[in-house]
């Protein structure tokens, strides 16, 4: 049975296409199926972050109403072959999401065989982020540690409480909380809020931190997940997320800022 | 931060400053929508039907809120008393 988890954060920029690519990428790497979509109908960017933005012909609005088959619009990863990119289709509007053609679409890849479905939110809580939400089962809520993207994650939290399909059956969707573009030092000096801040705000448990480092940009330059750019703390930070996803218990890793010697210490760095 | 501007004493924090303004607006916004049980207004209309027999006291008068700390949710029932009631 496949498993549908959503990837949102209410606000743009905070790091949710980073997080799906490598969370699709990382659940592959351990031999699972998995399918990513891109619900940001207009705006799509998930294709461009997997590096595969010139292998797009068919999109998930071209599936869902009737002009392609799944099965032609799916793009085969280049890293992973048991991993398969949906696009989303950039020249429609946002209305050609319908609840019926997603849920048909979802259907199609459960019965494929697929194992996990990674939906990859719009920013904002309109239609397609909406939809993005409705059919999953888990999600996991990407936040920075700043006050607009902490305000904005707890919104969507609402929404899943009450506007997902698990919501209206009575259920609750599974949340769990990934703070990115996390900088130690900054938490250090006060100048940041720490990820027990954000967690006492929040309320949801933690899957993982994602230290703010320079290769989430060398990765997207160059059309790779994070997950793959080995050696990197990015990398090995969202290995950690898959870890604790499949129900490992793994420390947090990069939360500490590295020892420094005693005269960098009196005089700052 | 260096031992240095430990020691010269600096101003408040601004991570500190983010999660007291989060802790507020977000208990506010809560109380909206997120899982806000909808039997408050209700409750505060009958608190108010109910207190209205003993004392006079207007709309504005009684407020009722629910806030979550940690594990459990504290009920919080604020009734203004009017000058002359309390004689």
């Amino acid at each position: 049975m496949a498993k549908i988890i959503v990837v949102t954060s209410g606000k743009g920029g905070v790091g949710k296409t980073t997080t799906s690519a490598s969370f699709a990428s990382g659940l592959a790497l351990r031999g699972k199926k998995v399918a990513v979509i891109d619900f940001d109908v207009g705006l799509r960017n998930l294709d461009l972050i997997m590096g595969c933005e010139r292998r797009v012909v068919y999109d998930f609005v071209n599936v869902i109403q009737g002009e392609a088959t799944l099965r032609q619009a799916l793009i085969k990863d280049k890293h992973c072959d048991n991993l398969f990119i949906l696009p989303a289709s950039q020249t429609r509007d946002k209305e050609a999401l319908t609840k019926e053609g997603v849920e048909k679409v979802l259907q199609e890849l459960a019965a494929d065989g697929f194992d996990y479905i990674i939906c990859d939110s719009p920013a904002g809580i309109e239609t397609g982020a909406l939809l993005a939400l409705y059919f999953a089962e888990e999600a996991i809520v990407v936040t920075n540690p700043e006050v607009s993207s902490v305000r904005d994650s707890d919104r969507i939290l609402g929404i899943l409480d009450a506007k997902s399909k698990k919501a209206e059956e009575g259920g609750s969707i599974k949340a769990h909380l990934l703070i990115t573009r996390y900088s130690p030092k900054r938490v250090e000096a006060g100048e940041m809020l720490s990820l027990d801040d954000v967690q006492h705000l929040l309320r949801i448990p933690l899957i993982g931190i994602i230290p703010e480092s320079e290769s989430v940009l060398q990765a997207s330059n160059s059309g790779t997940p994070a997950i793959h750019l080995e050696g990197s703390d990015v990398a090995e930070a969202y290995k950690d997320v898959i870890g604790r996803f499949l129900g490992e218990a793994l420390p947090m890793r990069f939360v500490e800022v590295p020892k420094q010697g005693w005269l960098k210490r009196l005089f700052g760095g | 931060m260096s031992f240095l501007d430990y020691l010269l004493g600096t101003k408040k924090k601004s991570a500190s400053v983010a999660r007291e303004r989060l802790q507020i607006i977000l208990a506010h916004e809560r109380a909206g929508s997120r899982g806000g049980p909808d039997y408050l207004p209700d409750l505060q209309r009958e608190l108010i039907a109910v207190i209205s027999k003993y004392v006079a006291v207007g709309q504005d008068d009684i407020k009722v809120s629910l806030e979550r700390q940690d594990d459990y949710d504290v009920l919080e029932v604020n009734i203004v008393l009017p000058e002359a009631a309390k004689r």
